[in-house]
């Protein structure tokens, strides 16, 4: 099940996402300052999930090499 | 307000037009043209996800609590990165031993325990109550927001049958049985209803985007003016920091982030279109970020629609969770609103009908048909076809599973905010996942073990969740809650063991999971599995290893075809039983039916196929009614493994052998073909060769038999032909010279004398030697060479030669008196090149590739008897054994450019001489 590129870029990247979505990651957006006129928490949030479906487009839709 | 009629009539019109889209979509199934097959339309089903919970629930959540929606989605995000892993897995599984709901699942995998799979199924219909509670809950109070004059009071029903709440479950029975239940399938794959829930989740994504755009951009100026207001109000600024005062918020975080992971799985309608509806398994590779695409587009106007609500709202009484209608209505934009109550209808519809059907299918076949089927009466009148069976006792179930909703709906749902409702299900199905998850990857989890684990867990939901939420809305006391079962203080269902500060979901999730993993390892390392067990845990977890061919065969015994052709007419139907049995007949080669080997594979094609109507506990008690088993023993399993690993590697080895035998043989082909043409061209060769050599000889012999036959001939006529003759004997001597320099070359003998040379000086050779043959038909050649060149190594004569041939080819070419010739020399650190460019007559494109075959004289050459057809050919070659490559370019009518570039480092092309 490991054996693959993609397997392994998987688990990392799953890995990653938990990482940054969880404390002590998540914790640096918690403050009182806002861009684009969002707030930084929920902009936080939001940029983490949409770089993570980037990567995981990344990954799946790589086409193989050969 | 709108009128209850419009948002009914128009609320039925939309039901309807599903039920087209999903019954065009089974015809086009049936006609063998999936309108399903597709990832976007997979990806987009998947996201029978957001339900009413997310329509109307995550601004309520968002209304209180900010950012706390969002776990709820981050979860299936975290779970789409691994559903190639884990889904595909699951895929795989259900697919080859046609599983078709989770009970299944997981009982299949333990020995296709009945047990396991009524366990498994209590605890879906129970857990799932709430969750069809939320749906019933959210749509009928959004009908009666739409409903209600703006500054009215929703009045609660005074009895029980003008209730629209009862209306709308009954309603919306109705559509499951009649989308979910028309006939029966024995893989339970549901095309129509599948492209009607991509249908509806587009619809409540754009009806969803419709109302944050008016609220974000009608209302207020964008997003930052929401936020900006918001800002300025306390209460709601508060809204926007992480813990809000909770304690312990990044573990409730963390546990909501995980419980959203598991249910995105574990739903049984998430499992119904994600693993029984799948098409293809590599619509999964799009689908893992489509589905989380939608969630985050679904998503991001859930925080301005909630914080501009509470802005424009102030301290008016105004549910949050119908935000989504009442801005719009306060507007004035009441289209808008029935479009988005649409939407919401979508969400609702899409989640119960699926869910619904999943959960009556387990009903069905883990819980009703076990018992049915062993009871001795009923096994004695039930000889025939028992298919309307089937159907009658999944619309009972669904009927049951929604009235169940309902009531749990006027037990608990009106105390409880949508989500916490929601939440209360996820962590029900939450559950299954030690059993499930170990199944696959672990090969010593037991029945015991999974019956522990599940049944403890499943008892620990109920005690620390379940039975508080019914307290809490006060139908039974809550004394049991506020002082512990018995007045025993460390038994109270929220602080289990004493166990405080935690909030009663993550409270309640870590103690059920605790105790249902510790369960399920520790009974399964208890004893050793069963023969049964391994064996399907065999299929399982290594489903990924076994090709179909050497799939080994857990069983032995004596059967007879006749008897399991019966058994599967009685649940599948007279007519699909005939006919699987006669393409299974043509697959291992028997001409009928009864001619049929009665083995092991055949006892298991029928289970299978068993399987997917009634399941695999049900259809392994029916098949061992009709058949004579052998107990299987470990060594019994070990043996048949040992024998379908070895039948493995020799197909392995025979397949290796095959594909090496067949690769020879393109080799061999390959060979033979290149000898064939070699062969073909030598014969062109000669006979072209022979043929060039016999027009010289044909004047020579004419005009000396001429001068023999005529002694008095004149003599000014003698010495023409004697001239005529010397030139005739010049081109022979010339064209055997060609052949036998080509030959050599091409043989490789040729002998060269390289040294370093400068090029300039070549040209100035070439050009004086031809210069005549220019005068004479007034061509005239222009030279564009840079004033020095570095010398390059070469062999000076071969190259005078190539350059010759270029030069003559070009004057042939040039038009008499108007021809102009014009020879580009350019230099780079790589090589030189050289080009010849005449004003001619030029050639066809099509023509261009012959020009460098041996005897191919270009059309339209004037003096056609002065060339051999081998001085391109001997060109290219001389220039291609100093590692270098010659071209033409031309088109009719713009002349033509023959050129040729020689590299300064010769490949290493060891000079032969």
């Amino acid at each position: 099940m490991l054996k693959g590129m993609t397997s392994q870029r998987l688990i990392a990247l799953s890995l990653t996402g938990i990482a940054f979505l969880n404390f002590p990651l998540l914790a640096l957006w918690d403050k009182d300052i806002y861009i684009l006129g969002w707030p930084l928490l929920p902009f936080g949030l939001f940029l983490v999930w949409g770089l993570l479906i980037i990567a995981l487009v990344w990954v799946m839709e790589k086409r193989k090499p050969n | 307000m709108l009128s209850p009629y419009l948002v009914i009539t128009v609320s039925f019109i939309y039901l309807f037009i599903l039920f087209a889209v999903a019954y065009f979509g089974d015809k086009r199934a049936e006609a063998g043209k999936s309108i399903i097959a597709s990832p976007w339309v997979y990806g987009l089903s998947m996201a029978v996800y957001c339900t009413a919970w997310t329509y109307f629930g995550s601004v309520g959540r968002a209304a209180s609590s900010g950012i706390w929606f969002m776990p709820i989605y981050l979860g299936p995000m975290l779970s789409m990165i691994l559903a190639w892993l884990v889904i595909r897995k699951m895929i795989r599984i259900a697919k080859t031993y046609r599983i078709t709901s989770i009970a299944d699942f997981i009982a299949s995998r333990y020995g296709k325990s009945p047990l396991l799979a009524g366990l498994v199924t209590i605890i879906t219909v129970v857990g799932i109550v709430p969750y069809i509670a939320l749906q019933l809950k959210a749509i009928s109070s959004g009908y009666e927001v739409m409903t209600t004059p703006l500054d009215g009071i929703v009045k609660s029903p005074s009895v029980w049958w003008s209730d629209s709440t009862l209306y709308m479950a009954l309603i919306l029975a109705g559509f499951t049985i009649i989308f979910g239940t028309r006939h029966l399938d024995s893989s339970e794959r549901h095309e129509g209803l599948v492209a009607a829930i991509a249908l509806e989740s587009v619809v409540k994504l754009l009806a969803f985007l419709a109302v944050g755009m008016f609220v974000t951009y009608g209302i207020f100026n964008g997003m930052s003016d929401i936020f900006f207001q918001a800002s300025a109000i306390p209460e709601i600024k508060a809204l926007l920091t992480f813990d809000q005062g909770r304690s312990f918020a990044y573990t409730q975080w963390f546990a909501m982030t995980l419980l959203a992971m598991l249910a995105v799985v574990f739903l049984p309608r998430q499992f119904q279109i994600m693993v029984v509806e799948n098409v293809d398994e590599q619509h999964l590779k799009r689908a893992v970020w489509v589905f989380p695409l939608y969630l985050l587009l679904i998503n991001i106007f859930v925080l301005p629609i909630a914080l501009g609500g509470l802005i424009y709202f102030g301290n008016a009484p105004v549910n949050a969770e119908t935000f989504v209608l009442s801005l719009p209505l306060a507007q004035g934009q009441n289209m808008l609103a029935l479009f988005v109550f649409v939407g919401g209808l979508s969400a609702v519809s899409g989640m119960v009908i699926v869910e619904v059907i999943a959960i009556s299918t387990m009903v069905c076949n883990d819980l009703v048909m076990p018992v049915l089927l062993r009871n001795t009466r009923f096994g004695e009148r039930s000889g025939g076809d028992l298919t309307a069976l089937l159907l009658f006792i999944r619309r009972i179930a669904i009927i049951g599973i929604l009235m169940l909703g309902y009531l749990y709906f006027h037990l608990a749902g009106e105390a409880y905010a949508l989500v916490s409702i929601g939440l209360i299900s996820f962590a029900a199905v939450a559950q299954f996942s030690p059993a499930l998850l170990g199944g696959m990857y672990w090969k010593n989890g037991t029945r015991d073990g999974a019956l522990a684990g599940l049944s403890l867990g499943f008892a620990m939901w109920i005690y620390t969740l379940m039975l508080p939420s019914i307290a809490k809305s006060g139908w039974i006391s809550e004394d049991f809650l506020n002082l512990g079962l018995f007045g025993i203080e460390w038994l109270k269902p929220e602080q289990f063991l004493g166990l405080t500060g935690l909030d009663n979901l993550t409270h309640s999730l870590f103690w059920s999971l605790f105790i249902n993993i510790a369960a399920y390892v520790a009974v399964s390392l208890w004893k050793r599995p069963s023969a049964h067990e391994t064996s399907q845990a065999l299929l399982f977890v290594d489903v990924f290893e076994r090709t179909h061919i050497a799939q080994p065969v857990f069983w032995q015994g004596r059967a007879k075809v006749t008897d399991l052709l019966h058994l599967a007419g009685r649940f599948l139907g007279e007519k699909k039983a005939q006919r699987l049995f006669t393409d299974y007949a043509l697959e291992v080669g028997a001409n009928e039916i009864e001619n049929i080997p009665e083995n092991a594979t055949l006892v298991q094609f029928v289970e299978t196929n068993l399987t997917g109507a009634i399941g695999s506990a049900s259809a392994r008690i029916m098949v061992a009614s009709v058949v004579d088993e052998e107990a299987l023993e470990l060594d019994d399993v070990m043996r048949i493994l040992e024998e379908a690993s070895q039948l493995r590697a020799y197909s392995v080895a025979l397949e290796e052998k095959s594909r090496s035998l067949e690769q020879a043989t393109k080799e061999l082909q390959v060979a033979n073909e290149q000898l064939k043409s070699l062969d073909r061209l030598k014969d062109n060769f000669m006979s072209s060769v022979t043929h060039e050599l016999r027009t010289p000889l044909t004047s020579i012999r004419a005009m000396t038999e001429l001068m023999l036959d005529d002694p008095n001939m004149v003599e000014e006529q003698r010495l023409e032909f004697l001239s005529i003759v010397v030139a005739e004997a010049e081109r022979l001597s010339r064209l055997v010279n060609q052949v036998l320099d080509m030959a050599k070359i091409e043989a490789g003998h040729a002998e060269w004398h390289s040294n370093e040379v400068d090029i300039l000086d070549l040209i100035k050779q070439s050009v004086s030697s031809i210069s005549s043959a220019y005068k004479e038909r007034g061509v005239v050649l222009e030279l564009h060479t840079p004033k020095q060149v570095p010398l390059i190594h070469t062999d000076a004569d071969r190259l005078i030669q190539v350059l010759l041939n270029l030069l003559s080819n070009a004057v042939k070419f040039a038009p008499e008196d108007k021809g102009k010739v014009e020879l580009h020399l350019r230099d780079s650190t790589k090589g030189i090149t050289v080009e010849v460019i005449d004003n001619g007559v030029g050639i066809a494109p099509e023509k261009q590739n012959l020009v460098f075959e041996k005897f191919r004289q270009v059309e339209g050459e004037t003096n056609n008897q002065s060339g051999t057809g081998l001085g391109l050919p001997i060109s290219r070659q001389i220039i291609e054994h100093f590692g270098g490559h010659m071209w033409l370019r031309s088109e009719i009518g713009e002349g033509a450019c023959f050129g040729f570039f020689l590299p300064r480092k010769k490949l290493d092309l060891s000079e032969k001489s």
